[in-house]
């Protein structure tokens, strides 16, 4: 057993088949994992960073053993996640998020304990630990409080807390903060690392499609889409990677679509345009200055007008820009929504 | 595994679930609609079967055959509550509650976990059953009399039939795992077919040959039977060849085949779950 890895993956594929009914029994086949490997080792907390459909949470699903890969292995603390899924569960715990799990007929309490008894814990120990993680989610005035009656938002902490109660030795955050408000995600991402600063034996593998998130917390991330790892590394060396590179931000008044344009202009390689009343503002990354300067006439001689131009230090949306490739003439290009 | 750390997790699983499975049985937002359903529903049943026999069978409730159609009406009140239980719960837990998959992903032991869960609907059903065999013995002079009863025979009765009951809804639980949508009343649906093949009104006898056959081949037929003689010191004429001894011995004998083709359908399905995604399928809701 390689128990200093928490986790590790080997060339990981899942493929659904599902059936239309409609169209008489045509099978669609979706690949949702497309040989995935990483490893994570103890103590890490490690991001799984990609957009809607790529891949994040049948990931998940195959480490936390609810769902079996079509080919490639998975070790969870060392066992395999195939063979021997009831072995594994004793060292994982899981949270969704975006979702109100929980038995609306029991209180926020009741919820908890109930589920730190499925792990044998005491019950003085799981009231006191109840107790303290509720007030860090700002839950506690709602102990008593039958979740049918609470919002999704307040479910979603009550299941966030869940995850920690029982002080798994690798926890799975599948996008923990999806759908909650600024400050309330805030917050939890303080706890995680916090968390894990005083637990440092502890490991988690937190999915997101919120790069500043990624950025925030984890201590290296895979960058996936469409099933596939197309980065891989800390925040910081990913970023790093990109400096030769020039991430440059155009806000461009008078056109409402500058695509055309920078698709004229050679080199460009990285592109991303997001539309504004007024204005659209454009991130590309250049291989050098010289590119700048043509991209800068196209845009003007149709007909747009340069409002401002910022040349800045690369974030991690630049780097999954840059390796995801929204561009138009990348044959992978027009992924993420 | 340990032997005796598995043993510590399938009590746990077992007491954590009869609890919550007592939590949702006794959530009784209104006690009115639970007496209603707990006992008026029962007491109808019996109703309808004292109608039934006024109008069709020779002499009414005064008919040899009514104490034993009787107490076979009562006794499989059980049959759907803990079927039907068990099957529902995989669904409620999987689609209602959204908490299946993260029992999967607990130390449970699921088993214990269902059987639990079962328990909670055996507990409530306990009750239609004495109120309803209560109602026999007052109004329709059902000849039960405590110094009657065997309580031997009624207590290894009951003991083989709990396990029997539990295991045939694992096996319906395993069933439900991997049917996807509109299959949440194949709890129901099996208890209504065992209705009529386990000699509960009909007697065996008087079934097609085929169908009596089956109904020979199923052990609630045999735990119903020994229920009978327990309460009222005789059966039904079908059986007389078997002693009470022959007659546990067989509900406990296919108990134990029902065991191992309950656990093994069971842990097929989580295989085929697992395999195509559906331990944390959404379709009703
Ligand atoms: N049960 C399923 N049946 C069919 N396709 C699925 C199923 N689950 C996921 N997929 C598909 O697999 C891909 C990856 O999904 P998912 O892992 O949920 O992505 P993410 O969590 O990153 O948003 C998507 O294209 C999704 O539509
Ligand atoms: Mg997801």
């Amino acid at each position: 057993m390689s128990s200093e890895l928490a986790i590790r993956t080997e060339d990981l594929r899942r493929v659904f088949r599902t059936r239309k009914r409609e169209a008489k029994k045509q099978k669609r086949e979706v690949v949702a994992l497309d040989g995935i490997a990483f490893e994570v080792p103890r103590g890490e907390l490690f991001g799984v960073l990609g957009p809607n459909g790529a891949g994040k949470t049948t990931t998940i699903k195959i480490l936390a053993t609810l769902l079996t890969p079509t080919s490639g292995h998975a070790w969870v603390a060392g066992i395999d996640v195939a063979t021997d899924p009831k072995a594994v569960r004793h060292h994982i715990g899981m949270v969704s998020g975006g979702e109100t799990s929980g038995y609306g007929l029991l209180t926020v309490e009741e919820n908890l304990w109930m589920f730190s008894q499925f792990y044998g814990m005491e019950t003085r120990a799981a009231r006191a630990r109840i107790r303290e993680l509720l007030a860090v989610v700002g839950l506690s005035d709602r102990a008593k409080t039958k979740i049918y009656h609470l919002s999704t938002g307040m479910r979603q902490k009550m299941n966030f807390v869940r995850g920690f109660l029982t002080e798994p030795e690798i926890l799975f955050l599948d996008e923990p903060t999806l759908g909650l408000d600024v400050q309330t995600a805030r917050t939890l991402r303080g706890f995680v690392s916090n968390w894990l600063r005083e637990h440092p034996d502890r490991t988690i593998l937190l999915t997101t499609h919120a790069m500043h998130e990624a950025d925030e917390l984890c201590e290296r991330v895979a960058i996936i889409d469409r099933g596939r790892i197309l980065a891989c590394g800390a925040p910081s060396n990913l970023k790093r990677d990109l400096k030769h590179e020039d991430v440059v931000r155009l806000r461009i008044g008078g056109l409402e679509d500058v695509r055309p344009i920078v698709a004229t202009v050679p080199s460009v390689s990285r592109f991303s345009q997001t539309a504004h009343d007024d204005c659209v503002e454009v991130d590309v990354i250049l291989a050098n200055d010289a590119v700048l300067t043509g991209l800068l006439a196209a845009v003007e001689a149709g007909g747009g007008t340069l409002l401002s131009l910022e040349k800045r230090a690369p974030t991690l949306e630049d780097v999954f820009l840059d390796v995801v490739g929204h561009g138009f003439e990348e044959p992978n290009g027009g992924g993420a929504s | 595994m340990p032997s005796d750390r598995r043993f510590r997790e399938t009590l746990r699983s077992f007491r954590v679930a009869t609890w919550l499975g007592w939590q949702i049985e006794s959530n009784w937002a209104d006690p009115f609609v639970f007496a209603i359903y707990s006992l008026v529903k029962p007491l109808a049943g019996a109703l309808i079967l004292v109608f039934m026999y006024a109008a069709i069978a020779k002499g009414g409730v005064n008919s040899p055959l009514f104490p034993a159609v009787f107490v076979g009406n009562a006794m499989f009140i059980y049959v759907p509550a803990v079927l039907a239980g068990i099957s529902w719960t995989i669904i409620d837990d999987r689609e209602h509650y959204g908490m299946l998959k993260y029992v999967y992903t607990a130390p449970v032991s699921v088993f214990a976990y269902l059987v639990g869960r079962g328990v909670a609907k055996a507990a409530v059903a306990t009750v239609a059953v004495v109120v309803t065999l209560l109602l026999g013995t007052l109004a329709l002079s059902v000849p039960i009399r405590l110094a009657g009863i065997d309580w031997l025979l009624i207590l290894g009765a009951l003991v083989s039939g709990c396990a029997m009951l539990s295991l045939f809804g694992i096996l319906l639980g395993g069933v439900t795992l991997v049917t996807a949508r509109h299959n949440y009343g194949v709890g129901e649906a099996v208890a209504g077919g065992l209705y009529l093949l386990c000699g509960v009104v009909f007697p065996l006898e008087t079934l097609p040959l085929w169908l009596e056959v089956v109904g020979r081949g199923l052990p609630i037929t045999y735990w119903i039977e020994a229920v009978r003689r327990a309460l009222l010191g005789a059966g039904s004429p079908a059986f007389n060849g078997l002693s009470n001894g022959a007659l546990l011995g067989v509900v406990v004998g296919s108990t134990v085949v029902l065991a191992g083709l309950a656990v093994g359908t069971f842990r097929l399905a989580e295989r085929r779950a697992r395999a195509r995604g559906l331990l944390d399928m959404q379709t009703m809701y």
